[in-house]
């Protein structure tokens, strides 16, 4: 018996067209399935309301829902940014010096251990109701993930390769921007990706305290009205701009680092 | 052009001390065509990038062009056995690399450098390539860039590492003929490692064997065959094949009454 162990290509895999109809299809189905469930089992819908509910509610208010959408948007695109901001060049520092790296690898590791939840009422009292508590709760969360995986890229460059800059008599600035930097580029941006998504959990946290905007907050103040179809149309607007925004850092990628692309 | 003088490497490595070159006595001339052969993990590479000044021996002297090797020369290219190109760079902005990183290059220079790449990539039939991401070539082909690319900036001498040694018997014969063609074109000293011996004489003007660990000198064996040689149609098979065997049994042998160092280590 003979085993395939490369995947089948066909139009499915390699069409440009399959790329973007094929998770339409599956997030259909999913939409379908639980519409299917919401009907056939009579649910009601402060327990789990249709997605025809859910549409219907955001149509009652788009204006306010998009208006909170921007402030949770705003927050999280902030915070991811300082978080490269500040997690790239700590990245960078870690990996030129041993000594530096042990001294700061685990006081990262503990700050990243720490439930956020936890944290984030005393976010609110350190910094009061603005917003930076909400952008430094997205920095911590999306913090981590981006200065390992830069840190791991800074670190993959082949060793052939810096022995090629090193015959060709190379700079250190040249061995770093010309070849380390670059060769690293592709997992940084897999931290990057990592961290859009949990910047947008971050956002959404930060909003559960003290806050009197976004979509955390309206998440919130559904629960205690008991609107939990308010509370499904701003998950969704969640989960949407979290799919918007991973897809854009897919996009930035795909246009960057087109070399990268044929790596599978 | 190359001069070696009583030269030892000894590593440190982490089972150990491993001596990897000792006592290597080497002088090659401007122009000529020296092959390297031995054992595998006999110290071959580490000669190599003692000679290129990536690395500084533990005992005795290097010269290159009269001068004792400190560093990295501009006139000298090192070609690895991997094409080691940047994947994100064109074939074209691969072979320029050389030129962009030496940055006493003016501009007038680079277009001259430019015109000479696309003159080297055409002259191991690259032309219509030069847009091409690495990625999108045969192994052969990123061999052949890595070689226009060792060859960009006219280097006095040439430190070669196996570098044909993952390609195809076809492959590999053009190579070799293109390298002998460029060599007489161009008269660059060419120091030049390789596993093969048929390699090893059909390049040389002088093959030098080396013993298993550490790496000595055993012999040096001149070769007279007429250029350009070939092992195709017109071979120079016969005259090959004698000094083939030669060096073969040169490199089985075992030295007489050489006891093996216990230190020794296994290969990396
Ligand atoms: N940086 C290093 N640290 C420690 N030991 C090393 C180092 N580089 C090489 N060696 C050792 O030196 C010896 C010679 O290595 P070298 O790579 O020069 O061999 P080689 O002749 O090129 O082998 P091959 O034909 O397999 O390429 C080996 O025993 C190797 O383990
Ligand atoms: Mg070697």
């Amino acid at each position: 018996m003979t085993r395939r162990t490369m995947p089948r290509r066909t139009w499915l895999t390699d069409s440009p067209v399959a790329a973007v109809v094929l998770p339409i299809i599956g997030l259909a189905v999913a939409i379908g399935l639980w519409w299917g469930a919401t009907i056939a089992f009579s649910i009601q819908p402060y327990l789990l309301p249709s997605p025809w509910d859910v549409v219907v509610k955001f149509f009652e208010q788009p204006g306010y829902l998009l208006q909170e959408t921007g402030t949770s948007l705003l927050e999280t695109i902030e915070g991811f940014l300082l978080a490269i901001v500040i997690g790239v060049p700590i990245a960078l520092v870690i990996v030129r010096s041993v000594v530096l790296e042990r001294l700061v690898y685990p006081l990262l590791l503990m700050v990243n251990s720490i439930p956020k939840v936890a944290i984030a009422p005393l976010l609110v009292i350190w910094m009061g109701f603005g917003q930076w508590p909400k952008v430094v709760m997205v920095l911590l969360m999306c913090f981590f993930p981006i200065v390992i995986s830069t840190a791991q890229g800074m670190k993959s460059t082949p060793t052939e390769l810096v022995e090629l800059m090193r015959s060709l008599n190379a700079s250190r600035a040249q061995e770093f921007f010309k070849l380390r930097l670059r060769y690293a580029m592709p997992q940084i941006f897999t931290g990057f990706k990592v961290a859009i998504s949990l910047a947008v959990i971050g956002s959404v946290i930060s909003e559960f305290v003290g806050a009197t905007k976004g979509l955390g907050y309206v998440i919130q103040q559904s629960g205690a009205s008991a609107d939990t179809t308010l509370a499904f149309a701003a998950i969704t607007l969640l989960s949407v701009m979290s799919i918007v925004l991973f897809y854009a850092l897919v996009l930035l990628e795909h246009w960057l680092l087109p070399w990268a692309r044929e790596k599978r | 052009m190359i001069r070696l003088d009583g030269v030892g490497q000894v590593f440190d490595g982490r089972e150990g001390r491993v001596t990897a070159l000792e006592k290597i006595d080497l002088h090659v001339r401007g122009g000529e065509f020296v092959t390297l052969i031995g054992r595998s993990g006999c110290g071959k590479s580490t000669l190599l990038r003692l000679i290129a000044g990536l690395l500084p021996p533990t005992s005795g002297a290097v010269q290159v062009a009269g001068e004792p090797v400190t560093g990295p020369r501009r006139d000298v290219s090192f070609m690895f056995q991997r094409p080691a190109l940047l994947p994100w760079r064109s074939v074209l902005s691969n072979v320029m690399l050389p030129v962009e990183i030496d940055k006493g290059t003016g501009d007038r220079g680079k277009a001259a450098y430019r015109d000479r790449a696309h003159q080297l990539l055409e002259l191991v039939g690259l032309q219509g390539f030069e847009r091409r991401l690495p990625h999108e070539l045969s192994g052969g082909m990123q061999q052949r860039v890595s070689l226009c690319r060792s060859l960009i900036r006219d280097p006095q001498v040439m430190l070669m590492d196996e570098p044909f040694s993952a390609l195809d018997a076809l492959t590999r014969t053009e190579l070799s003929e293109e390298l002998q063609r460029i060599k007489m074109e161009l008269s660059t000293t060419i120091v030049f490692v390789t596993h093969s011996i048929e390699e090893a004489v059909l390049l040389a003007d002088r093959v030098v064997v080396l013993t298993p660990r550490p790496g000595r000198m055993r012999e040096v064996v001149d070769i007279d065959i007429p250029r350009p040689r070939s092992l195709g149609q017109n071979a120079h098979l016969t005259e090959v094949a004698a000094i083939s065997g030669q060096l073969h049994a040169l490199l089985a042998e075992k030295e007489s009454g050489e006891v093996r160092p216990v230190d020794e280590v296994r290969p990396r």
